[in-house]
């Protein structure tokens, strides 16, 4: 094993059902250490890949290294990777100590040993005191914690995260965010954390990996997938940001390429375009509060083209549907993708 | 129907359908203590607790008990092993000629059971095998694989497929997943299907007919009794302890599988 | 985590190896799986049907009474006689007749459990659908035996309600009725009707299940009278369950020697011929033959269920 092999290597990595390609494709690199995240709709194979890393599912062509160790043939069993999984899967017929302390005991783990660094573990989650409960007595915050004790008491060298905070409320998932992260700083195991909300993606992330249709779009750290996305799909997904065609981009004097605008780029102009602006006419469709924000969505006049626009909620009070709006667009902040 | 409650006919027809399906029952019960055994007199002319001690004495009850019960506990054994199999890869995996192989499982009791039983008499004929112990278990084991495989099948499929994937990520083998982790989760599954198969084939007379040779299991020495009736109310206190027999096994199965209906 | 100490390898050994080689080759996993069972089911019992319909095939020397293994329809041939046609016959119409008894006193069972019967309740009635399901066979049908007898229950209820001349007039009738209800088929229907009638509650009951309340109250929030959403709502949704259960109805019926036997007239069914004909007449091509019916009709049945669905109401 050198000392540069990545935490997980794809190679033109594959995995097809039938006809359909789930995974098609796809390159990665993951360093020792790093929270990756795959980010993507549902369907994009951003899970199919987790459990061909896990041993769930074998590729249909290409190789998977795990730390430079080719892993075809290799079963989940003997993989140091572990996995927290979107259910818990926790097991209910043994409680909750006995859950974390499973993957000790099929590796032959004296039971004081096992029972002690399981209490370790849980201790760690914040769930010391639950160790005689069974799964189904506790909340959806604390199945998580038990199967997130549960897989890093195998010391893993990669965790892999199966959206797992998908089933918690959002109180508890933006406080599940923090310590996650915290926890992957202090560990220093390589996370790889599956997702399909892109605020998590972007907030956790060390870097993102954006898929679609089984093809990794485009990878990156968070500021370059927001600021800078590779295409259409990028930009629309991650940051619900605009696309201008490439003709409209072109005519206010922007690239010519299909570019990506951010609605907290534009604003409202009541007097003529400022230097390096481009203005617009349009009319508003719907005006929506959003407690920060005001988000007016608009049509933009002799142009097939709609808008959203991110407003702080102080400004434009009196916007309603049927108005007509002139929009300044800062030509810096066009930015120009892929052609689709 | 516009409330929760019922209206007054649909009450009283399920009722009566439940009477129907329990009084005839109890009339067993009633004949075990007649005093007349040449007719089947109703109302009996007097009760009386003799048949008991002579059923008791008979030999030849012992001995069919004795034989059922052999039968019933090797067929069942057989069913359980097989059945667990035939659960195990048709709950999840889709295969070729899987509809194949879960109509070969259902076909023993979807086709009247005198077809399994003179198919099986059949092909002994055909092979010379000596009709005993061994032709009466491999008619039973052929019909109880079924329950077991509906059993087991049910709980294979509520046993969620990442259990079993947590418990190889977290390092544990095949082997080691089904003792820890499938083993206790359809374990009760298990129990309740293999006692439902011992009271299938502590039961059965229609195969065992054609399968058994000179032997009597106690439904073959009861249809005898029925056919040629000797001591009519001896035939009721052993009437008696079949229903008491099955009654517990089936109420027992009943109880280690009812949080499934609960679960969902 | 705090605790450095390293963990143990993972086993080794026989069984990690096997475990490794199965997850490799899941094809070797699923036929270490069937083929113990298949072994069991395809050779004991599809071996037996075969051997059973091979049989139907040959024919018996009328002089020798042995089997002549030359193949031959002859056996057919000897069903469709009028006296052999005539059991077939008796013993459709007999399932037919016990199927749609069956699923009439059924419903209101199976009904009342699914939609009203709660908690408590609800196991009691389960119960009281299993057990009778589950009791002994022969028990139940001596139980009738007991009831029906000249001297027994019946007789005596309608001598003590003096409604005997009703009984008598219904014995009188002709073809079911007979010298008592123990030797008419009148007796063997409601045996029949009794000892099959759990085998229809139970999948009735599970599709009634499945039909949410929110949909009797869509009906009726539409303006349907109860008699409508019964026809028009429920009715055709407890339909596959009906027709899962008469498929039990119907096949044990059709098979059925003992019930017949015991509990009847002196014309027989299928089962009964079958077993005559094995038996003392000692004619097993057309034993074989005999039992090829009740096989060609379920074939026939399952195969118009199937398309109905009744399967997943198993």
């Amino acid at each position: 094993m050198t000392v540069a092999a990545p935490a997980v290597r794809f190679r033109a990595v594959t995995r097809h059902f039938g006809p359909v390609k789930a995974v098609d494709g796809v390159d990665l690199e993951i360093a020792p250490g790093e929270f990756f995240s795959m980010l993507g709709p549902s369907g994009s194979g951003k899970t199919t890949c987790l459990r061909l890393i896990a041993g769930f599912d074998q590729p249909s062509a290409g190789e998977i290294e795990i730390f430079g160790v080719p892993s075809a043939g290799v079963p989940p069993y003997a993989r140091a990777v572990n996995t927290v999984f979107q259910d818990y899967a926790l097991f209910p017929h043994m409680n909750v100590l006995d859950n974390v302390a499973y993957g000790l005991m099929v590796r032959g783990v004296g039971k004081r040993e096992r029972h002690a660094r399981a209490a370790e573990a849980l201790a760690l989650v914040k769930l010391g005191q639950h160790g005689e409960r069974r799964p189904v007595q506790l909340s959806g915050g604390q199945r998580q914690r038990v199967a997130l004790a549960r897989a890093l008491v195998n010391q893993p060298r990669v965790l892999l995260l199966d959206e797992p905070l998908g089933a918690l409320d959002l109180k508890l998932r933006e406080e599940m965010q923090v310590e996650l992260k915290a926890l992957q700083r202090k560990l220093g195991t390589a996370f790889v954390f599956v997702t399909h909300d892109q605020g998590e993606a972007l907030s956790m992330s060390d870097r993102v990996a954006v898929f679609n249709e089984g093809r990794i779009v485009q990878v990156g750290p968070p500021e370059e997938i927001y600021e800078r996305p590779r295409t259409d799909f990028v930009a629309r997904f991650v940051g619900g940001s605009n696309v201008l065609p490439a003709a409209v981009a072109r005519g206010i004097g922007g690239p010519d390429a299909p570019c990506s605008l951010r609605p907290e780029a534009i604003v409202l102009l009541t007097g003529p375009a400022p230097e390096g602006h481009a203005a617009l006419t349009a009319m508003i469709e719907d005006a929506q509060y959003h407690g920060a924000a005001r988000r007016l969505l608009v049509t933009v006049e002799g142009a097939d083209l709609r808008l959203a626009v991110s407003i702080p909620a102080a400004e434009g009070g009196g916007f309603g549907p049927g108005q007509t709006v002139t929009l300044g667009i800062p030509l810096a902040a066009l930015w120009a993708m892929e052609a689709a | 129907m516009r409330s929760d409650r019922a209206s007054r006919p649909l009450k009283l027809a399920a009722l009566g359908g439940l009477l129907f399906l329990h009084v005839p029952l109890l009339f067993v019960f009633l004949y075990a203590f007649t005093t007349e055994e040449k007719s089947y007199q109703f109302p009996p002319p007097g009760l009386t607790l003799k048949w008991f001690g002579v059923a008791f004495a008979r030999q030849d009850i012992w001995d069919a008990i004795g034989l059922s019960l052999k039968v019933a506990a090797l067929a069942t054994s057989v069913a359980l092993v097989l059945g667990t199999l035939i659960a195990a890869a048709l709950a999840r995996r889709q295969f070729f000629g899987r509809e194949a192989v879960s109509l070969l499982v259902i076909l023993p009791i979807a086709l009247p059971g005198i077809v399994t039983g003179i198919a099986l008499r059949a092909a002994f004929n055909l092979l010379e095998i000596d009709y005993g112990l061994l032709t009466i278990i491999l008619g039973h084991a052929t019909f109880c694989i079924v329950v077991v495989y509906n059993n087991a099948v049910a709980r294979f499929r509520r046993l969620s497929g990442s259990l079993v994937e947590a418990s190889m990520d977290l390092g544990a083998d095949g082997f080691q997943t089904f003792r820890y982790v499938i083993l206790p989760n359809i374990a009760t599954a298990l129990l309740a299907g293999g006692m439902l198969a011992f009271a299938l084939s502590f039961d059965e007379v229609i195969v065992t007919t054609f399968t058994a040779g000179q032997q009597s299991t106690l439904p073959i020495w009861m249809l005898s009794e029925l056919v040629r009736p000797r001591q009519r109310p001896v035939t009721n206190v052993v009437a008696v302890f079949v229903i008491l027999v099955t009654f517990l096994p089936i109420l027992a199965a009943y109880y280690l599988t009812r949080d499934e209906s609960q679960h969902k | 985590m705090s605790s450095a100490a390293a963990l143990p390898a993972p086993r080794g050994g026989l069984l990690r190896g096997l475990s490794d080689f199965l997850l490799r080759r899941p094809g070797a996993y699923l036929a270490l799986l069937l083929v113990p069972p298949l072994l069991w089911l395809g050779i004991i019992y599809l071996g037996s049907l075969f051997a059973l319909l091979t049989n139907s095939f040959f024919s018996i020397d009328e002089f020798s009474g042995t089997i002549d293994y030359t193949l031959t329809l002859s056996s057919y041939g000897q069903l469709l006689q009028l006296a052999n046609f005539d059991i077939v016959i008796r013993t459709v119409l007999m399932a037919a007749a016990v199927t749609l008894a069956s699923a009439v006193i059924a419903f209101p069972i199976a009904y009342y459990a699914a939609r009203y019967a709660k908690g408590r309740m609800k196991a009691v009635f389960y119960l009281a659908v299993m057990m009778p399901l589950w009791s002994s066979y022969l028990v139940k049908v001596y139980a009738w035996k007991l009831i029906l007898a000249k001297e027994g229950i019946v007789s005596w209820v309608a001598d003590t309600l003096g409604v005997t001349v009703v009984l008598d007039g219904v014995l009188a009738l002709p073809v079911i009725g007979g010298p008592s209800l123990s030797t008419s088929y009148i007796g063997t229907f409601l045996v029949f009707t009794y000892v099959w009638l759990p085998y229809m509650i139970l999948p009735l009951q599970a599709s009634l299940e499945r039909v949410p309340g929110s949909l009797v109250e869509a009906s009726e929030d539409l303006g349907a009278h109860p008699r409508q959403t019964f026809r028009h709502v429920i009715l055709p949704l407890a339909l596959p369950g009906m027709i899962a259960g008469s498929i039990f109805t119907f096949s044990l019926s059709l098979g059925d020697y003992i019930i017949p036997q015991i509990v009847g007239g002196s014309n027989l069914f299928i089962g009964q011929a079958v077993l005559i004909q094995q038996g003392t007449a000692g004619n097993i091509p057309l034993a074989a033959a005999f039992t090829v019916v009740p096989v060609a009709i379920m074939g026939l049945y399952l195969w118009g269920a199937k398309r109905t669905g009744a399967f997943d109401a198993l």
